[in-house]
């Protein structure tokens, strides 16, 4: 069968892009794995790790019509040193936000270890005509992000037009030239996990480095079985091509608990060498207080107080 | 590439507390609604399989001890239970079921301790399991004379039960609720190994007020077991094992019309095609075969795999097997407990010796075993042949053979060649392919994309060397009724 799709390799046909194969998803089988996976119990030990690798996988997020300047520098300085009365807390992977606010993020990061990524391309709903996105996504680089989110084209995807959302994800790529491109599925609209994993494979061979699951802007975001789902497929492409792709869960992680689950989920199912920032990533804007807090509680064995964090 | 920050995914030792659990040093046979001493009182020890420590002795019956349960059953249904009506009978079934599900953590670690199957199991199926088929023949006691199209049925008698040691509770609770559900009374036989949910049972079958002699529980040996089913005052036997054993008893049955039905061994196909979900086929096998340390009767032991994707799934089957636990049941994380016997133990090391004799290819994935206790790591054979032993013969143990296939037809031939027809597993995606595959498996269950599921409303069992007999469902009522006019 794989000599088949060689000899057509249709990019984004519906079993097979550009000479990969697409297996399909069993949505029962694939919930109850995603739910006892949620029943393992960490060690405590491991509880600590934990924490502080989402710390360094993060990317601290604010996506908001009312953020200002003075917001992202904020948002700029906890990321470098999360908790401030504690340096031995690590900064996070990355501080991400809309391209207007990308210079001021770029200077304020210019010494840090903490890349800047930007929602381009028409986010949330990439439906800009695609000069408009392109242009965006390059404007955002020479602005300085170091990666960029995208979001795959839906309207295309959805109505079967697979190979025009293909080349726009190609395309996007292009335009990124040496940032990482990170593109966004929208799992929460795609209507089944066989989708899911039809558009996780077709944007990574289309060039994503990174896949991800939602923006943020719709109702259903990251779920411990779309993250299943799309780390599967991200395993049959290391499989299939040699090639490892990044997985970023985004929208409701809010807790560290929540954190843990899907650590887990990705180290059964990619391994524990896929629990990097550069394989790696939890979008959130709310999280790091609660990974803060569980951290302080491990450390101390007791609870600090939600006023004791600051709020962004 | 090594994770940042020395992350690493130890899981904590989760072990469930065995507190609710109340042992005895010693138990006494379930007679007439008493716990009595055996006449003999030879006593015999129940071992913890993940340590190799006596839990507690239990009697062994003899004839005379077998003696005194049938004359009590058959005191009971004589006196009144064959004519209570169907509505009161239910009562005590929907009362046992309650009383289950409020002590169902103290069964399960029991039921753990005792037989060595991981926690997470006993606590999320057999128990649960075991209630449900109460609950599940609880609502037919009062429904039966519909259940035939315009037959009535009427109860047999006494009815000798003789079950296995895979799923102690579950077992009785299907043998038990249709018996009882359909008016007769019982006389049950737990395994040697695995006595002590079944005794806990009577705890609660005493508690529901369930009129004296109505469920006799006799505890023993394989001798015990036949003296049971020998017993001329038995009006039905229904048998849960070996098919050796099976045999025996069909032989010794026949030309005494008492009725009998056997669920015997499988040495079930679990068959792949190359449009399946692999990843949750990789699922569906494991579950299949390593679910209860494959010591099920149904377990799908024979994997067939389409040619074209034969070489996919044994690759995500190995990376799989390599993240499963094997250890101490009682730990919640566990995934394979312990084999229930050294006498078991032994047979599979031995299977397995054979097949690597044999000239097929054992994978295990490397794993600390724990130093005492009966424990065998997962394995898995490739470059199996259909005549190897591995691929004929039970092994009733976490052993896979893979065989592989090019078309649906080989497919059928190869899953139907074996003695047995117990189960049989179909992965694909395509709907009419299920069917036309359904159609031609000689198997009393088929699973479609899915493995080792059980519900009450569900028949379960055999063809040939699997036995014969229904149970689950209204078809499970049938063994257990004369249809009358």
């Amino acid at each position: 069968m794989s000599d088949l799709l060689a000899v057509e390799t249709p990019p984004g046909s519906a079993d097979a892009v550009g000479g990969v194969r697409i297996t399909p998803v069993d949505a029962v089988g694939l919930e109850q794995r995603a739910a006892s996976l949620c029943t393992r119990s960490i060690k405590t030990s491991s509880k600590a790790a934990a924490l502080e690798l989402a710390i360094q996988v993060m990317d601290l997020t604010t996506l908001e019509g009312a953020d200002t300047p003075e917001r992202v520098q904020a948002l700029c300085a906890r990321a470098g040193r999360p908790d401030a009365t504690d340096w031995t807390v690590p900064p996070v992977a990355a501080v991400c936000v809309y391209p207007e606010l990308v210079p001021v993020a770029a200077e304020a990061l210019a010494e840090s270890p903490v890349a800047v990524a930007s929602v381009a391309g028409g986010f949330p709903a990439g439906l800009a005509p695609l000069e408009v996105r392109l242009a965006e996504i390059a404007w955002a680089v020479a602005a300085g992000a170091d990666e960029v989110d995208i979001v795959l084209n839906r309207s295309a995807f959805l109505s079967g037009r697979y190979q025009k959302a293909y080349d726009e994800i190609a395309a996007a790529k292009q335009a990124c030239g040496p940032a990482h491109l990170k593109v966004i599925l929208e799992t929460g609209e795609l209507g089944s996990y066989d989708q899911i994993r039809r558009a996780s494979m077709l944007a990574m061979v289309a060039g994503a480095d990174f896949i991800k699951t939602s923006t943020g802007k719709i109702g259903t975001s990251a779920t411990p079985p779309t993250a299943l789902c799309m780390a599967e497929a991200i395993r049959d492409m290391s499989e299939q091509t040699g090639r490892a792709v990044g997985l970023k869960l985004a929208g409701g992680i809010r807790t560290a608990k929540q954190a843990w689950h899907y650590l887990v989920i990705v180290g059964e199912t990619l391994g524990l060498g896929w629990l990097t920032p550069e394989r790696f990533r939890l979008g959130a804007s709310s999280l790091l207080n609660d990974v803060l807090m569980q951290r302080s509680k491990l450390r101390d064995g007791r609870y600090q107080r939600r006023e004791d964090f600051s709020f962004d | 590439m090594e994770p940042v920050g020395g992350f690493s995914l130890e899981y904590a030792p989760a072990p469930e507390s065995v507190g609710p659990v109340r042992l005895a040093s010693q138990y006494g046979l379930f007679i007439g609604g008493e716990m009595v001493e055996p006449a003999a009182g030879r006593m015999a020890a129940t071992v913890n399989p993940a340590t190799g420590e006596a839990l507690a002795e239990v009697s062994v019956a003899d004839v005379g001890d077998v003696e005194r349960a049938v004359a009590a059953a058959r005191a009971a249904w004589e006196g009144g239970w064959r004519d209570l009506p169907g509505a009161e009978r239910a009562k005590y079934l929907y009362r046992v079921a309650r009383l289950l599900q409020e002590r169902a953590r103290e069964f399960a670690v029991l039921e753990t301790m005792d037989g060595g199957k991981p926690i997470r199991e006993s606590r999320d199926l057999d128990i649960p399991l075991a209630a449900a088929h109460f609950f599940y023949y609880a609502g037919w006691a009062d429904k039966l004379d519909y259940a035939f199209s315009g037959r009535g049925a009427a109860p047999l008698g006494v009815a000798a039960q003789v079950i296995p040691w895979n799923f102690p509770l579950l077992m009785a609770a299907w043998k038990l609720a249709p018996a009882l559900a359909c008016g007769n009374t019982a006389v049950i036989k737990p395994a040697p190994t695995t006595p002590l949910t079944a005794l806990l049972l009577a705890e609660v079958l005493r508690d529901a007020g369930l009129p004296p002699g109505v469920v006799n529980i006799v505890t023993g040996d394989d001798a015990t077991g036949a003296a049971l089913v020998a017993h001329p005052g038995v009006d039905k036997v229904a048998f849960t094992g070996s098919t050796e054993v099976g045999r025996a008893i069909a032989a010794q049955v026949a030309g005494t019309g008492k009725r009998l039905t056997l669920e015997l061994g499988g040495k079930a196909a679990n068959i792949v095609f190359d449009d399946a979900a692999l990843d949750q086929v990789t699922e569906g096998i494991v579950n299949g075969i390593y679910f209860n340390g494959g010591q099920v009767c149904c377990a799908g032991s024979r994997l067939l795999v389409q040619e074209a994707v034969a070489d996919t799934v044994v690759g995500k089957l190995q990376r799989r097997m390599d993240t499963l636990r094997v250890g101490d049941p009682l730990d919640k994380n566990t995934d394979i407990g312990a084999i229930n016997s050294q006498a078991q133990l032994d047979r599979i090391t031995e299977l397995v010796a054979s097949g690597v004799a044999e000239g097929a290819d054992l994978y295990t994935p490397e794993c600390v075993l724990p130093a005492s206790g009966f424990f065998h790591p997962p394995a898995l054979f490739t470059n199996v042949s259909t005549a190897h032993r591995i691929a004929q013969e039970e092994i009733f143990g976490p052993v896979l053979s893979v065989l592989t296939f090019r078309t649906a037809e080989e497919a059928v031939a190869k899953a139907n060649n074996t003695p047995y027809g117990l189960s049989a597993g179909i992965w694909t995606e395509k709907g009419s392919r299920i069917l036309w595959m359904a159609d031609r498996m000689q198997a009393g269950v088929v699973w479609a994309n899915t493995f080792n599921r059980f519900d009450p409303a569900s028949p379960f069992g055999g063809y040939r060397e699997s036995g014969y007999g229904r149970e689950g469902g209204r078809a499970g009522l049938l063994p257990y009724v004369e249809l009358v006019v």
